[in-house]
């Protein structure tokens, strides 16, 4: 033992192994109420892992090119040894990667997490949920069948809508040619398998970083580093580990039983992860009959769609998605957590969040009368939520926030 | 080190100098990547006119072909619907062409064409860049219930009429662009030159 804590001491003189690892996980003081949303954190950097290391593999086989990306995705399938799988893996893994996500920032919505000191947090955060999406949208194009191509080509004429040529030279620099082609395809590829993965790295450990310095919220929205012991660890803290690593096993075998019932029996997800029209070969001549993008980005394209005129489509998508990045300065409440929050805050979060379903439903669905009257409707409730939140969560009565939180071992 | 006798005025224009210079030579090292991403000279290349054979297209009718890459649409239009053209202005976005950039000259005219039977357009929607379909025929549809023929984008919608023209209500601002084209001959359409010989 006396030999080992000797390489330890040699090591840490030279690098500070121990003293990051307490910093990080023995001695970091997370609140001890932590419930199930607490796991969607820890259940997005597993994602993260599988996406990287099934996307690794799927790389040695996969070929970027418009000639050989469609034939080698089947390859993969049908051919390479246990090829399925890993694609599989990858792709479903980026619905749940995104089912994560989305719990783990409507946890943030509930117990404002976003709230001060915790800005910074939530803005890595915004900036990983950005790098995500162009990530997601990237990935889908390389199989390069016609869902690919069409959503690409939609996706890209977005940046069309800025006025003066600059829209236009803008997509044509993107795209690499005057249409969607071959080279668009080895760019989204580089980008997909190198700069964005490095983007999100480096952007998950900013995000800890930032958390580590202030310190995790919970549900009660308490700063649990008021109140210490005489050994100045917080009274309602707990170690991060080995208790919540413990605690999150749990909550990863779970997660894991659901993701792998999804990928073994449902891996195209009934059209909503795979695509039908993704099955044919891109064809620049002809648009599928009904296109629709994935099921995560379903919210985002209703919004796009909800109105009958092209910029102010995309200025309205646009901002659906700015706006999030300024929620910390939009909540002018003087509690974090919802459950001390007036009935005004509680009842905007819940409609909120059916608006947000809906809206990603009805993104996946054709565009008739009645959904897009839907979608109008939800579109008006998703800018409501935040736009008028400096109003309600400042005039609302509040409930009295407990000195210690509730709940919890 | 001493801090006794530092020029802080000097010291800050020197930092400030070299951090201008760096990033001037940033600037310079970041073209070739930036460039690198336009259009490749094959791509440029690859942009020949392309040869439509007409003379088989009866009046109702349309062909699609393939110039640069894009579906470019050749129709048809019967006598009816020449004449059912200009009673659908008052339902269009920009029924008398006045975006000057989706047509050229000599097809900025109610028909939107050289000949008036025969309209060029690129099949390329101008909301999104989906392939509108051709519903030709003069009936009600699910997405119109007084449709008179024309083209429905099955993306978003948008709808346009057997000139290209688009309706209100559509999510497209701009009529379908008549790519620059010429006749050989009574039956074959160049699609990419403009002038008849060229």
């Amino acid at each position: 033992m006396s030999k080992l804590n000797a390489l330890m001491g040699w090591v840490d003189d030279r690098l500070p192994v121990t003293q990051t690892y307490e910093k990080h996980m023995s001695k970091y003081y997370a609140p001890k109420n932590f419930n199930f949303w607490y796991f969607f954190g820890v259940l997005s950097m597993l994602m993260l892992v599988n996406q990287i290391l099934s996307g690794i593999w799927l790389t040695m086989n996969y070929v970027p090119s418009a000639e050989g990306a469609f034939a080698s995705v089947e390859y993969i399938m049908r051919d390479v040894q246990w090829g399925w799988l890993i694609r599989y893996m990858h792709s479903t893994g980026a619905t749940f990667f995104f089912i994560a996500i989305y719990l783990h920032m409507m946890r943030a919505l509930l117990y404002g997490s976003y709230q001060k000191p915790r800005e910074l947090i939530w803005i890595f955060g915004m900036f990983l949920y950005l790098a995500l999406m162009a990530e997601a949208f990237m990935g889908y194009v390389l199989p390069w069948g016609q869902m690919s191509y069409w959503g690409a080509q939609v996706i890209i004429s977005l940046f069309g809508v800025i006025p003066f040529g600059i829209g236009e030279a803008l997509t044509e620099w993107i795209r690499g040619d005057f249409l969607i082609s071959g080279a668009t395809l080895n760019r989204f590829f580089a980008l997909h398998v190198i700069a964005v993965p490095l983007v999100i790295v480096m952007l998950v450990v900013l995000h800890l970083l930032a958390l580590h310095e202030v310190g995790s919220n919970n549900p009660d929205g308490i700063d649990i580093k008021k109140l210490k012991d005489e050994e100045g660890k917080p009274l309602d803290g707990i170690p991060f580990h080995p208790y919540y690593t413990v605690h999150d096993m749990v909550g990863i075998v779970v997660f894991l039983m659901v993701f792998c019932t999804v990928m073994f029996f449902f891996p195209e997800g009934n059209g909503f992860m795979l695509e039908y029209a993704n099955f044919e070969p891109a064809n620049g001549l002809k648009t599928p009959e009904h296109i629709a993008p994935v099921w995560y980005f379903g919210a985002f394209y209703s919004i796009l769609r909800a109105f009958p005129d092209k910029a102010a489509g995309v200025i309205a998508m646009g901002a659906a998605i700015a706006i999030l990045f300024v929620l910390p300065w939009l909540d002018r409440s003087p509690v974090r957590s919802w459950r001390y929050k007036g009935w005004i805050s509680k009842i905007f979060i819940v409609v909120f969040a059916i608006a947000f379903v809906i809206l990603t439903w009805l993104g996946t669905q054709p565009a008739t009368g009645p959904n897009t009257l839907m979608a109008r409707i939800g579109t008006v409730i998703y800018f409501a939520f935040f736009l008028l939140m400096p109003v309600y969560t400042r005039i609302e009565k509040t409930k009295p926030v407990p000195e210690r939180v509730t709940g919890g071992h | 080190m001493s801090q006794d006798g530092v020029n802080h005025g000097r010291r800050t224009l020197l930092v400030g100098a070299t951090a201008a210079v760096g990033a001037v030579g940033a600037g310079f090292v970041a073209v070739p990547f930036v460039k690198s991403w336009t259009p490749s000279e094959k791509a440029k290349a690859a942009g020949a006119p392309a040869k439509v054979d007409i003379s088989k297209l009866e009046p109702g009718a349309m062909l699609t072909a393939e110039w640069r890459g894009k579906p470019v649409y050749v129709a048809r239009r019967s006598e009816e619907a020449l004449q059912t053209l200009p009673t659908l202005n008052e339902r269009l976005k920009d029924p008398d062409n006045t975006n000057k950039a989706q047509q050229p000259a000599y097809a900025d005219n109610i028909s939107r064409s050289r000949r008036p039977e025969v309209v060029v357009l690129l099949g390329v929607c101008t909301h999104l860049g989906c392939a509108p379909k051709y519903f030709a025929e003069v009936k009600p549809e699910p997405f119109d219930a007084d449709w008179k023929g024309g083209w429905f984008c099955p993306c978003h919608g948008s709808k346009f009429d057997l000139a290209g023209r688009v309706f209100n209500g559509s999510p497209a601002s701009d009529n379908l662009e008549v790519p620059p084209h010429s006749y050989e001959s009574d039956t074959v359409v160049i699609v990419g030159v403009d002038e008849e010989n060229a």
